[in-house]
């Protein structure tokens, strides 16, 4: 498939199922951190989950190299402060880059402006980069990349427990959903 | 399209988060096995900052230890990131459509600091900008296709996303 081809049908579709689980709306995305609204976690577990076993069954039927798949850095230090930064822009923006698209595309201000804001941070970074490239490494872990590296199980045992773990997000979610507010409707 | 004319339609409710949790996984296995990796965003706005910059100042971009590398190559857009994000935009537009949700409005007042709105999308962004970098992925990127590959990144990044999230949401108020 040519890379025009594959990123628009596959980005098109992505777009498409966030929009659809109201991942557009900053209202519905940030219950999860009010813990009123836990379709983030849901859906994001249930996609992760779905897609490692769905890795793994590939993986055993020869169809895929699980070496060629790219495997992001063991740079935990990094991905914690990030993530850090991520978390608190989220809460406060009420969006993550992906889904302020969305918002955007929904008709919603407040998604161009953060759109906006990422760039500036974008900016911001690059502008600091030679004082703080040391912090793109930092806390690297040196003994693999993975959860089955570090913790010496298989990838199986990993896949099961993040299906419990899943199943169990839905029976928490659901019933710190039902003594709050609840979800997000799309009608106001 | 004037959003007087949206107003009158209801819009439509969104999806079980189960179903649109299967169909979000069968988008993300299908990326990995297409292309190789996950799906993403901050590369293209990475990218399009660099972009930006080689037009707007050319020297600044070109020297900087970050952008530059990006702007030597010719054309920062040039990246299958690029067509994956005006694919998100164009699905997204599309269900919103097709759900009657396309609403023009400045959302989030509510939980979002009132008639400070504005401030808080754009010091979110600045901050998820900044912090996408450090890490060298976002949401998309790092949580959801570095977890699916079972990476200690993706999940030390979902671990303290969530902590700070929380933390941070306690600072706004609701307004009435």
């Amino acid at each position: 498939m040519s890379e025009i081809l594959s990123g628009l049908l596959l980005g098109a579709s992505f777009g498409f199922v966030l929009e659809r689980a109201g991942f557009g709306n900053p209202n519905k995305l940030t219950g999860q951190f009010r813990l009123t609204d836990w379709s983030v976690f849901k859906v994001m577990f249930t996609a992760i989950v779905f897609a490692a076993v769905g890795l793994l069954i590939f993986e055993k039927l020869g169809l895929v190299d699980s070496g060629a798949l790219f495997m992001p850095p063991a740079f935990l230090g990094a991905a914690a402060l990030g993530g850090a930064f991520v978390g608190a822009g989220f809460a406060i923006g009420g969006y993550c880059p992906g889904t302020s698209v969305v918002g955007l595309m929904s008709g919603r201000i407040d998604a161009a402006i953060f759109l906006f804001g990422l760039l500036l941070g974008a900016v911001l970074f690059a502008g600091v980069y030679p004082s703080i490239e040391f912090l793109t490494s930092l806390g690297e872990y040196t003994k693999g990349d993975t959860l089955a590296d570090a913790f010496h199980i298989s990838s199986m045992s990993i896949d099961a427990g993040m299906v419990i773990a899943a199943i169990g997000v839905f029976i928490l979610g659901s019933r710190m959903e039902m003594k709050s507010k609840g979800p997000v409707r799309s009608q106001v | 399209v004037t959003s007087n004319s949206k107003q009158r339609i209801t819009p439509a409710p969104y999806m079980n988060p189960l179903v649109a949790g299967v169909l979000l996984g069968m988008v993300l296995l299908a990326t990995f096995l297409v292309t190789g990796h996950g799906l993403g965003a901050t590369g293209f706005t990475t990218r399009l900052t660099a972009w930006i910059g080689m037009h707007v100042a050319p020297v600044t971009t070109n020297a900087n230890d970050y952008l530059g590398g990006m702007v030597e190559e010719g054309s920062p857009l040039n990246a299958w990131i690029t067509w994956q994000v005006i694919g998100v935009a164009l699905g997204a537009l599309l269900s919103a459509f097709l759900a009657g949700r396309i609403y023009v409005q400045l959302d989030g007042r509510k939980y979002l600091g009132g008639s400070k709105r504005p401030w808080t999308a754009l010091v979110g962004g600045v901050m998820v900008g900044f912090g996408a970098r450090v890490a060298a992925g976002c949401t998309s990127g790092l949580r959801l296709s570095g977890a699916a590959v079972l990476s200690l990144a993706g999940f030390t990044f979902l671990a303290t996303f969530f902590a700070v999230g929380l933390l941070a949401s306690r600072l706004l108020r609701e307004e009435e």
